[in-house]
């Protein structure tokens, strides 16, 4: 059932955006973030838009696989977009139908919110499907390094975020192993009545806590014994190297920044 | 009860590029009464098949006949609760299902799910916990107290108090003594001789397999590629080095000795003991000769 689940899924390949460093892509998705929210009329949204689908295309992951996959957040996106649509009530009235009232600023607002949302969606989803846990993690540690001199932990926490990553479809392959040994013993939280399956959860969730704390001592102890001790004088078998290409792709949000100030009213 | 499996294939994942085929057209017929193994390689197949058994995964392609109820590829099913409770699975270190505070709960909670009665539930955890080689007394403790083979015993309880018609074994005895080993599969062997509980056991032990099974599966990338009786199976050594599985130590053994001996003994024999006395027998024949 988690088959089609693509969150922080990485899905290897050999595109234009798949080679590029972490580094540059961490930047680039952070940059776009905050560059999406400069969009405010039709024409910037265009923009923003193709731009995604330009980086999609580039990224060579089937477009269908990535809606499909991103199933779940469409159902959250048609809802804010309802939510705007009802209750949004400025412009001239376009639609009237008993209590229901459209507004033209609630259905623009709710197109907007929609892109947005998609947008910004596609672009993380695309980072994460690209780039190898392991790579955003190095890329995360060596952007928040120099908060070392604030006495932040990062190495420490690049640890953890790599091994709760790590374990992400160990957990997954777990959990639809008990599910399916409680499934032949007739508790079936896949089906029946929402009171059923509602049981259903303790007989699954038990068993998965039991073994995710049993992994994380055995990790501990493995750990232990080969000697780790934190990222002093650590050094490293990936090695980051920063190309042309990050460079352009770093220009292209800059260059995205530029066309948004000019067209956005 | 009996479960066919017609042209079976599946794949994980279909239409993604996470996609995996796992089977491929495979058929397989187990009777009733059978005690039917399934060998193979890691990575062959195996548990896939295993989980078609009573319908957990649904083929992609074929149809799986269980009993009276037959899962088509493709069709929505409802209610498979029946099948199930016909069908138990031991899964592979079956202990990672316990969950409940005592040991009695958590045999019982399969028999409730399947609408058996509380006091009937409880009796037949009296019987199993004995069954399966345990003191009565462990009923009351926590699971999580046990040991990790007296936890597989209480797992298996656990499957075996729902009174499946079939039972499925995915590597019982994995990870389990010599001593725990052999007396798992000598109860299960009980088990299906005394109660006509159709077995299928899955494993990459050959020497389970030819000292339990009557009839043998192998599968390989996916395929069924060899069905027969243990003779059958094991008298056919060069292909088997194809599917990268070895004869049991005990048919080894005999190769050895038939080729130190110059000669071959009357029968291939799949245990210990039945090779031992052909040997015995042997010798008496030729001192009573001379």
């Amino acid at each position: 059932m988690m088959d089609k689940m693509i969150f922080g899924r990485f899905i290897p390949g050999d595109s234009f955006v798949h080679r590029l460093d972490p580094r540059s892509k961490l930047i680039f998705v952070f940059a776009f973030i905050i560059v999406v929210f400069l969009a405010n009329n039709t024409p910037t949204y265009i923009v923003l838009l193709a731009f995604t689908l330009l980086v999609i295309l580039m990224s060579r992951i089937k477009l269908y696989f990535l809606i499909n996959g991103l199933k779940p957040i469409i159902i959250l996106m048609v809802f804010t977009f309802l939510l705007h649509i009802f209750f949004t009530k400025e412009g001239p009235l376009i639609f009237e139908w008993k209590f229901i009232h459209i507004y033209e600023q609630g259905l623009r607002q709710g197109i907007y919110i929609s892109i947005r949302f998609l947008v910004l969606v596609f672009v993380t989803s695309i980072l994460t499907l690209t780039t190898s846990p392991i790579s955003i993690t190095d890329g995360m540690e060596v952007l928040l390094g120099p908060l070392k001199k604030f006495k932040l932990p990062v190495h420490e926490l690049a640890l953890m975020m790599s091994i709760s990553l790590r374990f992400i479809p160990t957990l997954m392959d777990e959990t639809d192993k008990i599910m399916k040994a409680q499934m032949a013993r007739g508790s079936d939280i896949t089906t029946g009545p929402i009171k059923d399956r509602i049981k259903a959860v303790v007989p699954l969730l038990v068993p998965l806590f039991v073994s995710a704390f049993k992994r994380a001592e055995d990790l501990a102890t493995a750990m232990e014994v080969r000697g780790y001790r934190g990222g002093e004088g650590r050094t490293r078998y990936r090695q980051l190297k920063w190309s042309i290409e990050d460079t352009v792709a770093l220009l292209s949000i800059v260059v995205i920044t530029a066309i948004l100030v000019y067209l956005r009213s | 009860m009996d479960i066919e499996l017609q042209k079976v294939s599946f794949a994980y994942a279909p239409g993604t590029p996470f996609e995996k085929r796992a089977l491929f057209d495979v058929d397989l017929a187990i009777p009733s009464d059978s005690y039917q193994a399934i060998i193979g390689h890691t990575g062959s197949g195996k548990s896939t098949i295993l989980q078609h058994l009573n319908a957990l995964l649904k083929p992609t392609e074929g149809s799986v006949r269980i009993g009276d109820r037959t899962i088509h590829a493709g069709k929505k099913e409802n209610d498979l609760r029946p099948v199930r409770q016909k069908v138990g699975i031991v899964f592979q270190f079956p202990e990672h299902q316990l969950f409940e505070e005592t040991v009695l709960k958590d045999i019982i909670f399969g028999p409730m799910n399947f609408g058996v009665s509380e006091e009937e539930a409880i009796n037949r955890a009296h019987t199993l916990i004995k069954l399966v080689g345990l003191p009565e007394s462990v009923l009351e403790k926590s699971p999580f107290d046990l040991s990790g083979g007296q936890m597989r015993r209480v797992a298996i309880a656990g499957v075996l108090a729902m009174e499946p018609e079939v039972i499925v074994l995915d590597e019982p005895t994995a990870g389990l003594d010599p001593r725990g080993r052999t007396e798992i599969m000598e109860l299960f062997y009980r088990l299906h001789r005394e109660r006509h509980l159709t077995t299928i056991l899955v494993t990459h032990s050959m020497e389970d397999a030819a000292r339990y099974a009557d009839r043998i599966a192998i599968m390989h990338e996916g395929h069924c590629v060899l069905t027969g009786t243990p003779e059958e199976i094991f008298s056919n050594a060069e292909e088997l080095v194809n599917y990268r599985l070895e004869l049991p130590h005990v048919v080894r053994f005999q190769h050895q000795l038939e080729q130190k001996m110059g000669r071959k003994l009357p029968k291939l024999c799949l245990t210990e003991e039945e090779l031992a006395k052909t040997i015995a027998q042997l010798l008496r024949e030729e001192r009573d000769g001379q």
